[in-house]
């Protein structure tokens, strides 16, 4: 999905005068105003970010607006399948989404650290460009600034994110009822392991590449075609499982999974056996599930497997009456209760 | 996933329950000795599965709980030490010390970093040779030989910034020491497939034998324990004791010879104390002499520290099977993951986090 033909371009920073970012350019001065200028400027240009205000001037025709922010630390900037810039773009792109919303626009703010390379800086400010482009949002309003060495991890990210919801349906936990269906759009896993992997060093026979992706389009697909969504969420940190008990804690109402039926890829249930990892608490990108009536259900999988980031969909559990509380079933007919971590999972030592 | 998904066989688990169920006639204590087998039980929730007169009981194979509060105070001495980079596996840095955690430890200013492999100690040594590296070699025989190639390597290479942190167990000391205690409640032992993997099981004979128990060298996928669980109970209806071994497809009578060497090479047996239950006699594997110089205990001034264990916690009797997590008045009240009172709430492997997790 990353357009990584435009990364030939050279970075507009002349590398010979300046090949790491300096305290100056984070200082407002003539060095800050060449960054933004001259990098970030060309990158993100639109009718919105031309206004001469610090603030956009944005117009909306819905009723109801969603707004949400988002920061991104990640070691290390690049991980296979993405990198923080395309992840700070879909990462509130999704949140967005997640709330029933169609997102539009994004603002874009970076502390970087004293000493990142500017080809580095650059690379990330175009993969930002072509996450937004690929989510079909635009970034309207930004900021930089620069910190001292060792005060920062190279770079953090915040994106926040305005999106527009143009239906009645109220997507929240409070919506979901007794009987609803659960759907996932893909297999579990591969965002957590690819960074894990990658970061550590922990080669696997082929490489894991995360989910990273934008989610807006299958969202958008499932509106469109008229599913009655109760409630969605992305499984991001923390995983499936942390997603599911926050929803069955503020619901109040109880979640069944049937775990035999959620899907997990070969290589990431082997690198989980080998970490001691449950896959179920690993943290993914690209993926969400959606509360559906039982008589939506089929509508909603047919649908989502139409859509390139769904063709994995499938049902995986349903909510049901009693304790509000997360259950999941294997194929031994015995059943474990799922709780969060305290923290989040350590590697085992035998 | 070959060697685990026809362990995970729900057709042939609900084979061998019956047989279970149909050989079971009066109530016995059976102990797993791994924490990984005690995880596994809660988490496919076996225990729910089994005939109710098998009791199952928590042993001490857990080497973060049973981890000396002492050595978990030296630690954190350590991983505070200004020029120190202190490497442990993951399981370790949330273990409560006297006073407090690796993780706080960091969070103040401490450079701890978790490690995959011991290998990735000594490469940080490498690539740090301004810092003292000090690998937490912990564990029991699974870990054992690992932790041993590492101080040959650091050896090889003369990694002098390189020292270890040592608090190696082995289980059959623990056994022994349980079947001897007066309030020993254990029928028969579900022996831990990994360490058996590395040691084999021959150590085992002589113990089944003195105290007429079975042992059953299991594994730990959900057929593995079932049929662990048959085995030993199967000795128990029909009064026959003696050493079995479940886990064939790994686990030989001699076990693996090399890796034992190592361990022998490195480590030498010394009486060596378990968090909550106390000296064991030949328990602990530190050191031999000729490695002095990769020992932290010997390389660094670690001053003694006054250890209180949490007068409250029943862990020591947990991991020796006289009493259940739930036995506790402070399980998942006072002592929870987030605020453990002892190492059984805090480990991946302890027996009390395991309840907790799967809300038994």
């Amino acid at each position: 999905m990353n357009n990584k033909a435009n990364f030939h371009l050279s970075c507009p920073i002349p590398i010979s005068r300046y090949p790491r970012v300096t305290m100056a350019h984070g200082g407002g001065g003539r060095l800050s105003h060449q960054l933004i200028a001259e990098m970030f400027q060309p990158l993100f240009a639109n009718e919105f970010s031309k206004a001469e205000h610090d603030g956009a001037l944005l117009p909306t025709t819905s009723k109801n607006i969603a707004f949400t922010t988002d920061s991104h630390v990640i070691r290390p900037l690049f991980f296979p399948g993405g990198d923080i810039g395309s992840l700070a773009v879909y990462g509130t792109v999704n949140d967005l989404a997640m709330c029933g919303a169609k997102p539009l626009y994004l603002s874009l703010s970076l502390i970087i650290e004293e000493g990142l390379p500017m080809e580095t800086l650059w690379r990330i400010a175009q993969s930002i460009k072509t996450a937004a482009e690929t989510a079909g949002v635009r970034i309207v309003t930004g900021d930089t600034k620069v910190v001292n060495r060792a005060t920062g991890d190279e770079l953090f990210i915040n994106t926040a994110g305005i999106g527009a919801i143009d239906h009645a349906l109220a997507i929240q936990p409070s919506s979901i009822q007794s009987g609803d269906q659960i759907i996932l759009n893909g297999d579990l896993g591969r965002h957590g392991i690819a960074v894990l992997a990658h970061r550590e060093g922990l080669a696997f026979e082929s490489e894991i590449e995360s989910d990273c992706a934008p989610l807006n389009g299958i969202v958008q697909a499932l509106l469109q075609a008229r599913i009655p969504i109760h409630c969605l969420r992305d499984l991001t940190r923390g995983g499936l499982v942390s997603a599911l008990v926050e929803i069955a804690t503020t619901s109040g109402k109880r979640i069944e999974l049937n775990e035999p039926a959620i899907p997990v890829r070969e290589d990431i249930r082997g690198a989980c056996e080998i970490l001691g990892f449950d896959p179920l608490f690993v943290a993914n990108e690209g993926r969400f599930i959606a509360f559906v009536p039982p008589d939506s259900a089929a509508a909603a999988i047919e649908t989502m497997r139409a859509h390139p980031l769904g063709a994995g969909a499938v049902q995986i559990g349903q909510v049901t009456e009693g304790e509000a509380r997360v259950l999941a079933r294997n194929i031994f007919g015995g059943s474990r209760i799922l709780d969060m971590f305290s923290g989040e999972q350590l590697p085992r030592i035998c | 996933m070959k060697f685990v998904d026809e362990f995970r066989d729900a057709a042939a688990v609900k084979k061998i329950l019956p047989r279970i169920h149909g050989v079971t006639t009066q109530p016995w204590n059976i102990m797993e000795i791994c924490g990984g087998q005690t995880h596994a039980f809660l988490r496919y929730g076996i225990d729910k599965l089994l005939p109710e007169e098998i009791t199952l009981l928590h042993g001490p194979g857990c080497p973060v709980c049973v981890t000396p509060l002492q050595q978990i105070d030296k630690a954190l001495q350590l991983a505070a030490m200004e020029n120190v980079i202190f490497c442990s596996f993951g399981d370790m840095v949330r273990v409560p010390g006297s006073r407090e955690d690796l993780l706080s430890v960091k969070a103040r200013g401490g450079d701890v970093r978790i490690v995959y492999s011991p290998i990735d100690a000594l490469k940080i040594a490498m690539t740090h040779p301004d810092k003292d590296v000090v690998f937490f070699a912990i564990g029991f025989e699974t870990t054992a030989p690992a932790n041993a190639m590492v101080i040959l390597q650091a050896e090889a290479k003369k990694q002098r910034n390189f020292t270890a942190l040592c608090s190696q167990v082995v289980a059959p000391a623990a056994m022994e020491t349980i079947l001897a205690s007066p309030t020993n409640k254990v029928d028969g032992f579900l022996a831990a497939g990994h360490v058996c993997s590395v040691m084999g099981y021959h150590e085992y004979i002589p113990l089944a034998e003195k105290y007429k128990i079975p042992i059953v060298v299991t594994g730990f996928e959900p057929l593995d324990l079932l049929c662990g669980v048959f085995a030993c109970v199967k000795q128990l209806q029909e009064q026959r004791y003696g050493v079995e071994n479940q886990y064939r497809r790994s686990v030989t009578r001699a076990g693996n010879i090399p890796a034992q060497e190592t361990m022998k090479k490195v480590f030498h047996l010394v009486d060596w104390p378990w968090r909550g239950i106390g000296m064991i006699p030949r328990s602990g594997l530190v050191l031999r002499d000729e490695y002095a110089e990769y020992d932290a205990e010997k390389r660094f001034q670690l001053h003694d520290i006054e250890v209180q264990e949490s007068k409250e916690c029943i862990a020591g009797l947990i991991l020796q099977g006289v009493k259940k997590p739930l036995d506790c008045s402070h399980f998942g009240t006072a002592c929870t993951p987030d605020h453990p009172l002892g190492a059984t709430m805090v480990s991946s492997e302890g027996a009390c986090a395991g309840y907790f997790e799967y809300k038994r």
